[in-house]
């Protein structure tokens, strides 16, 4: 079957580089999946898993925002932070999650809701990819 | 002359002091391989976000985004990367004083400018002067990650976005090689110049949903990563200026206990000659 190559690549360092046959992913405007041979294209990500397939199994990466660029035979995935499951600390997440859960509920003035938001996402979205993978 | 216990102290102290400087300079040394590879491990990023960044822009009709078009200037931002710590030789005075040059040269009142600034020292040279420090960040790792840098680097795009200022200068040392590293400016915003050196022949992109809104989320993105990119090269920089200037401390310790050692064996040697006269005189003395 044929494969497109994913590079995920992040500011600290690329995170993956492999073939794969199917790359499907949140993109801002909704669902998104990837065959060889699509056409160029450009979109900006949500923070989500993207799900690699190969050979009937799968592989789950959490983005943290950034935006995917296709061509015919490559997929580039370029984001701010990118973990594999393995990579992903759930200690951490776990603990970010709480703290944005609590920063939201305070009726403060000063809490930043949208900075709490997004950190709240990046959280349960690494959560998710963790868990998923058990 | 000094006393034979004076030079001795004096070449114990600079044995001392050389072990440390050595330390330091090791030390240096391997920070500057990590930093080396973070660098490394940084281009493929920046490469792609700036091909496709000049792809859309050079796409056609979408120049009009607030952040690749130049405005009337009433307000300068400037971040200036420098170091937590001094004994790096001439890495932060070179960026300082060719900072404060340049503010001097180009605005007459504090409002027409505002400071960002990575790292302690620059910091403290600017408060000192009473200049106007919007944003600081200290005490970044030595090998610092994109997160540790993420706030203030879209904070400062912010400011851009939301008209506090109207251009932005980045300032750091650029890593040329281990012995030398040289003062960089460079205009961040706007991304006026954001064509130059990409091959033309970028493929063309179905944007998906639109272009302007993709340059909406890929332009802060590129111009944080920029100020990342900077930090990397100045963290290189840095551990390259300080592992040179401690080598060159090394080097005048051992010529200075070098100096030393000879005047103490002088001395010594002088001590030597004169109980020998003195005996012989007093042997002489009682025949």
């Amino acid at each position: 079957m044929k494969t497109l190559t994913v590079s995920v690549v992040t500011p600290d360092g690329p995170v993956l580089e492999d073939a794969f046959e199917m790359v499907s992913c949140k993109a801002e405007s909704g669902e998104l999946g990837v065959l060889p041979g699509h056409i160029p294209m450009v979109a900006p990500l949500t923070i989500s898993a993207v799900r690699l397939k190969k050979e009937g199994s799968s592989e789950r990466i959490a983005v943290n925002g950034g935006f995917l660029e296709v061509r015919p035979d490559k997929v580039t995935i370029l984001a701010q932070s990118a973990e594999k499951p393995s990579e992903i600390d759930i200690e951490r997440a776990r603990k970010a999650k709480e703290r944005a859960e609590r920063r939201l509920q305070t009726k403060q003035e000063d809490v930043d809701f949208k900075r709490a938001e997004m950190a709240l996402k990046r959280a349960i979205n690494r959560l998710d990819v963790f868990e998923n993978n058990f | 002359m000094a006393s034979l216990r004076d030079i001795k102290g004096r070449i114990d102290s600079t044995k001392k002091t050389k072990q440390i400087t050595k330390a330091m300079e090791m030390v240096s040394a391997a920070k500057l391989n990590r930093a080396e590879e973070n660098a490394k491990a940084f281009v493929p990023y920046s490469e792609k976000i700036q091909e496709v960044v000049a792809g859309i822009a050079t796409g056609g009709g979408v120049a009009d985004h607030p952040m690749l078009k130049s405005r009337e200037v009433k307000r300068t931002g400037y971040v200036v990367i420098t170091s937590d710590r001094g004994l790096a030789g001439a890495y932060n005075s070179s960026v300082l004083r060719n900072v404060y040059q340049t503010i001097k040269q180009r605005h007459n009142s504090a409002d027409d400018y505002t400071l960002i600034t990575i790292g302690k020292i620059g910091r403290d040279f600017f408060k000192k002067r009473n200049m106007p420090v919007d944003k600081e960040i200290v005490a970044i790792a030595d090998q610092p990650d994109f997160a540790d840098i993420k706030d203030i680097a879209s904070e400062t795009v912010q400011l851009f976005t939301d008209e506090v200022i109207d251009e932005l200068y980045l300032y750091y040392n650029h890593y040329v090689s281990a012995i030398s590293q040289e003062v960089t400016e460079k205009k961040l915003l706007p991304l006026t110049d954001i064509n130059k050196g990409v091959k033309a022949s970028t493929s063309s992109y179905e944007y998906e949903p639109s272009e302007e809104e993709i340059l909406e989320t890929l332009l802060p993105q590129y111009a944080e990563s920029l100020i990342y990119g900077a930090l990397l090269d100045g963290k290189a920089s840095e551990h390259a200026a300080r592992m040179t200037a401690m080598k060159s401390a090394t080097d005048n310790a051992d010529d200075l206990i070098g100096d030393l050692s000879l005047k103490y064996n002088r001395a010594r040697q002088a001590a030597i000659t004169q109980e020998i006269t003195e005996i012989v005189g007093g042997a002489a003395a009682l025949e």
